[in-house]
């Protein structure tokens, strides 16, 4: 399915963010991102950005005070995954100007918007920034 | 509960609000705050007010998604809420259901089916895309079964927008709904050709899903996919172009030839790493037999690992574990850079250096890796240090122990590893001692080394983690004492004071090695002194076992040491193993008497312990000291009236117990009951109904008190049976029932074989375990026969036999996992690219194979100035495409929209174009042969 979910976390290993594309309940979802919030967030900026956790690969990269967490099925091309979280990372850039985690937290449904242009179904659809902003300025535009 | 009010929509909080209340509440106060907003919610949602609604779904969405809170029970409202007009709340009324609903549990589902489709057909496509959306995240069986039509006039829709999802959608429709396929599947074909960058995208990633799960199916595309792979300039769907290739090209060789070189010329140009690596992970998985592609492949795998960057690094490893299955050079060449990456400062890249050090291992290196390892163990963190000693276990023991030859060696590595201050490992260290000591008889003298090396070491008792390993080794010592070189010094490491740091668990193991140690020196010790000259037999046999040749000097401790030395008497019979010369200890009445009192003053301490399993085997062990205490005593030397009488007593309790503790016990197979063989003429899965109605209450001997009495009366009342003293049943009547019905039905019963002695039909329990133990015995002859054949010369020391019970044992038993699903979609993939006949694939594309070899053959004389080399590549493309064809000059029949056809008429003469026109006549005449055979899949709607 390629990717399986997608997290975001700050320093603390609050999550900001969480979307899942495969069902996973309350308990699950919560146990699986503490496993990897914990696994991950002790890592140094001298170590690489992919952990295996489970039958995931995790790949993550961290931005100022946020961490992009991608889950991913053992298939995945790490380093596309990587530049797609950079796009991610762009693209929320561009919509809100200098994202920051307070960004994310008000605008959490458009945040699932975005995420929602780019991957389908674990499948990522869509890799131009102005091509997955369009709709959302469009519903900014119609409110 | 009060209803939804004015005031609540007049006075909603906002999400904004709620936001920030979280935020703003004092530490630990969070959850009332929740629990609060959750009740407002509650009440909000049940608002007729769509907007009031909306926001209280909101909400409670950001709860679920960031606090965790549970909003199954307000999945209806997320129906109601979906089919309001405004778009922004039926955003979130879908946002809503596609976080929260559960595929396969929520049932209200089935009621969002209508809205969604009306939503599907809907003219604004961003309500479309929402709605594919949602039901990408949602989709179950019925949702897709029933919105399949929907999707296929989506399939084709002039939007790229919604096109795209709806491809993308369509993947989990697949699965769900594998009927789908028939019908939608042609349309995502068509897609492969067009030339928007977003839905070619998306088509080609559903396509590497697809053929992840079974690529075979998806072999008739090569020639779609094989013309992305060289034209396409985007780096996202040449990776996932490559992710197909890579599965397809181990199908179907001639594949392989033709897409290398274009591989490696992206690998070359690309300046993207991922593209690079995608291609270098396609050439080394897949295409590996392609020498100057892995050359290349592996010459960029070098330059990962020379990167700085961690995470080239890290993919450079892996990479190179995966071409060190084939191509082993690979590794060696970079050799020095695997070492250097066992210290890394990241773990994850230590650990990909690790394996790989461990996918070299081989007989002939084994000790020099473990070596190596071994220091470098030492020198890393615990956590580290014991992932390297986990995965050295783990891989010497592979496979019963195939790469260790010199089982000298590993037995003395393990004693070593476990003293290791780090070592967690020693639950492992245990089993493959005993296993070891069990499986390979050749080392069991190195072994008994090794244990009594641990077990004599006082400061191994402090440490808890080698508490597993030194209970082997004290049941090793125990188990071979008669390999050991000085039992008594033995008897003085298992009893030692510090064992009380010992768990209950592996003290009692110490214990029960005491005692056997404790009554082979009693025996040797009666055995030396020629009691038992009286008996034959029996004891030789054992004594050829120990190799003790019990001569002089060395005396055990101060307390037996002052006794005089009488070399004669410790001569002990057997010492054939010349290595036992230096084997050497007294044994003498007073050595006998002090080891006595030894484990008394030790043990005795003991029989009041708490724990059941040490205090019952001190008693064992107490109780046989009191009852050969009062016979030793006795002068044993002169042997007169009682005093001989006794003594005899007592060499035969000690014969008694050592026989006990001195029979091997052979490990049997899991598996060793179905090995016996079937006797012929036995149905065991018949019906027996009918015997339980003849004999309703007929209960079989189960005591041996029944069968001791019945007999006798049943010579009297049923003499007219002649076998009726082979059966044994509580009742005359029953039994002459149940002997009658023997003689009809003698099938199912097994055959009595001496008959006349035994009382009931059953056989006799023991034979099966007979049989399983000469089967073991053959098997060891069988291994020893197949190892002497493969056993290299180098080896000085030929390996020794290790004990394998059967194939089953030690590995897992696949069990073949029906993917019944997958199944279902390949299978329709197939015949919609096949054509609908029963054939398999693998047939289909072997005669196509045949067909396309033919063409071949036709074409060199006919185009002389072809090249041979593409005109075979090109065959195997052709090969491939004309089956695709065929679903075109199918589809032309079917389809009625102009456009389409037009679209098609003109691919299909591109394609005609490249190819001979002999080729175009036969896939015509196949198209028109298939097309009945088609058409009655083919839904109505489709025409």
């Amino acid at each position: 399915m390629g990717i399986r979910f997608v997290l975001m976390v700050n320093k603390q290993g609050q999550t900001r963010l969480a979307q899942y594309y495969e069902y996973l309940n309350l308990e699950e979802r919560r146990t699986l991102e503490g496993e990897i919030v914990r696994k991950c967030l002790a890592r140094t900026e001298q170590q690489c950005s992919f952990v295996e956790h489970r039958n995931y690969k995790v790949v993550y990269r961290r931005y100022a005070s946020l961490f992009f967490l991608v889950g991913v099925d053992n298939e995945e091309n790490e380093l596309a995954i990587l530049e797609f979280i950079h796009l991610l990372v762009e693209t929320m850039d561009r919509h809100f100007g200098n994202v920051c985690e307070l960004d994310i937290m008000f605008h959490l449904e458009k945040a699932h918007f975005m995420l929602e242009e780019m991957v389908m179904n674990g499948c990522i659809v869509e890799t131009s920034k102005s091509n997955i902003l369009s709709p959302i300025q469009l519903m900014d535009k119609a409110s | 509960m009060a209803g939804p009010s004015l005031m609540d929509s007049l006075f909603q909080r906002s999400l904004d609000d709620i936001i920030k209340g979280v935020r703003l509440c004092p530490p630990g106060t969070e959850p009332t705050f929740i629990a609060k907003s959750l009740d407002e919610i509650r009440r909000e949602v049940k608002s007729t007010d769509r907007q009031t609604k909306a926001i209280a779904l909101q909400k409670l969405t950001y709860l679920h998604c960031l606090h965790g809170v549970d909003m199954s029970w307000a999945a209806f409202h997320c129906v109601e809420l979906s089919s309001s007009s405004a778009h922004s709340h039926k955003r979130i009324a879908y946002l809503a259901a596609s976080l929260s609903f559960n595929p396969s549990t929520t049932d209200v589902i089935l009621l969002l089916t209508h809205q969604l489709r009306k939503d599907l057909s809907s003219s604004s496509v961003h309500d479309v895309s929402l709605a594919l959306s949602t039901l990408s995240s949602i989709c179950n069986p019925d949702l897709s079964r029933d919105l399949t039509p929907e999707l296929f006039t989506l399939l084709s829709s002039g939007k790229p927008f919604v096109r795209k999802k709806a491809i993308a959608a369509i993947l989990r429709v697949f699965e769900q709904y594998p009927d789908a396929v028939r019908v939608c599947f042609k349309r995502v074909v068509e897609n492969l050709e067009s030339t928007d960058v977003g839905i070619l995208s998306v088509v080609v990633g559903l396509f590497c899903e697809l053929a992840v799960k079974e690529p075979r199916s998806y072999l008739p595309l090569a020639p779609e996919f094989y013309k992305i792979l060289v034209d396409c300039r985007n780096n996202w769907i040449l990776i996932k172009v490559l992710k197909i290739f890579a599965k397809l090209a181990p199908l179907e060789p001639r594949l392989g030839k033709r897409v290398v070189e274009p591989i490696c010329e992206h690998m070359g140009r690309t300046g993207a790493k991922s593209l690079a690596f995608e291609c270098m992970m396609t050439i080394v998985s897949s295409l590996s037999e392609y020498e100057s592609a892995v050359k290349l492949a592996v010459g960029k795998v070098r330059e990962f690992l020379l990167d700085d960057d961690p995470n080239l690094k890290y993919l450079g490893l892996q990479a190179l574990t995966i071409v060190a299955q084939k191509h082993m050079w690979a590794v060696l060449e970079n050799k020095e850079l695997v070492v250097k990456a066992l210290s890394d400062v990241d773990v994850n890249i230590k650990l990909e250096a690790l394996r790989l050090v461990m996918s070299m291992v081989s007989e002939d290196n084994v000790m020099e890796i473990c070596r190596i390892l071994i220091s470098h163990a030492q020198k890393s963190d615990p956590e580290f240090c014991n992932e390297i000693l986990g995965y050295i276990l783990f891989t010497c023991s592979r496979n019963f122990y195939e790469v260790i030859c010199d089982f000298d060696w590993y037995v003395a590595f393990l004693g070593e590893v476990a003293r290791i201050p780090h070592c967690q490992k020693g639950k492992e260290i245990e089993t493959q001692l005993i296993d070891i000591g069990m499986r390979v008889k050749d080392a069991r003298l190195e072994l008994v080394d090794v244990a009594r090396s641990l077990v004599i070491d006082p400061a191994l008792l402090g440490n808890a983690f080698v508490h597993g390993v030194l209970a082997a080794a004290a049941w090793i010592s125990g188990e071979y004492v008669a390999l050991s070189r000085n039992p008594f010094e033995l008897m003085e490491a298992l009893l030692q004071p510090r064992t009380g740091l010992l768990t209950p668990s592996v003290r009692s193991v110490y214990i029960q090695s005491a005692f056997k140690v404790l009554i082979f020196c009693i025996w040797s010790y009666g055995k030396l002194n020629g009691d038992d000259a009286s008996e034959p037999s029996a004891l030789t046999e054992s004594v050829s076992k120990c190799d003790l040749e019990g001569t002089s000097e060395t005396v055990v401790c101060e307390s037996l040491s002052d006794t005089e030395v009488d070399n004669e008497n410790m001569i002990i019979a057997g010492g054939q193993t010349s290595s036992a010369s230096s084997r050497k200890y007294r044994l003498t009445k007073e050595s006998i008497m002090g080891l006595v009192n030894l484990v008394e003053a030790n043990l005795g301490p003991l029989a009041g312990s708490d724990e059941v399993e040490i205090q019952e085997r001190v008693s064992n062990v107490l109780g046989f000291i009191e009852l050969m205490k009062p016979k030793l005593h006795g002068p044993l030397g002169d042997g007169e009236g009682d005093e001989m009488k006794g003594k005899l007593e007592a060499s035969e309790m000690v014969k008694l117990m050592f026989d006990v503790f001195s029979e091997e016990l052979g490990p049997v197979s899991l598996s060793a009951q179905e090995k016996v063989p079937l006797p012929d003429g036995l149905v065991l899965k018949e019906n027996l109904s009918d015997l339980e109605a003849i004999c309703g209450d007929v209960k079989f001997p189960s005591s041996t008190s029944f069968s001791l009495i019945q007999p006798r009366i049943l010579e009297k009342d049923t003499s007219s049976f002649p076998e009726c003293n082979e059966e044994s049943g509580p009742s005359t009547e029953s039994t002459s029932l149940l002997a009658e019905h023997r003689k009809r039905h003698g099938l199912y019963y097994l055959p009595s074989e001496n008959k006349g002695t035994t009382f009931n039909d059953f056989p006799p329990a023991h034979e099966p375990q007979d049989k399983t133990i000469d089967e073991a015995e053959d098997l060891v002859k069988l291994t020893e026969e197949s190892l002497t054949s493969k056993k290299k010369q180098n080896h000085i020391k030929p390996r020794p036999v290790v004990v394998k019970l059967d194939d089953g044992e030690g590995l897992n038993m696949a069990v073949e996992k029906s993917k019944v699903k997958t199944d279902l979609i390949s299978g329709a993939v197939r015949e919609v690219l096949l054509g609908n006949e029963p054939m398999t694939s693998s047939s289909r594309s072997k005669s196509s194979n045949k067909s396309s070899k033919r063409r071949e053959v036709d074409r060199i004389p006919e185009s002389g100035n072809d090249i041979v080399n593409t005109a075979i590549s090109e065959g195997s493309i052709a090969g491939s495409g004309r089956r695709k064809h065929q679903t075109h000059s199918k589809e032309r029949k079917h389809l009625s929209s102009g456009k389409e056809k037009e679209q098609h008429d003109h691919n299909d003469k591109q394609k005609r174009d490249s190819r001979h026109h002999k080729h175009k006549s036969r896939q015509r005449a196949e198209g028109g042969i298939n097309v009945p055979v088609q058409s009655p899949v083919i839904p109505d709607f489709l025409l």
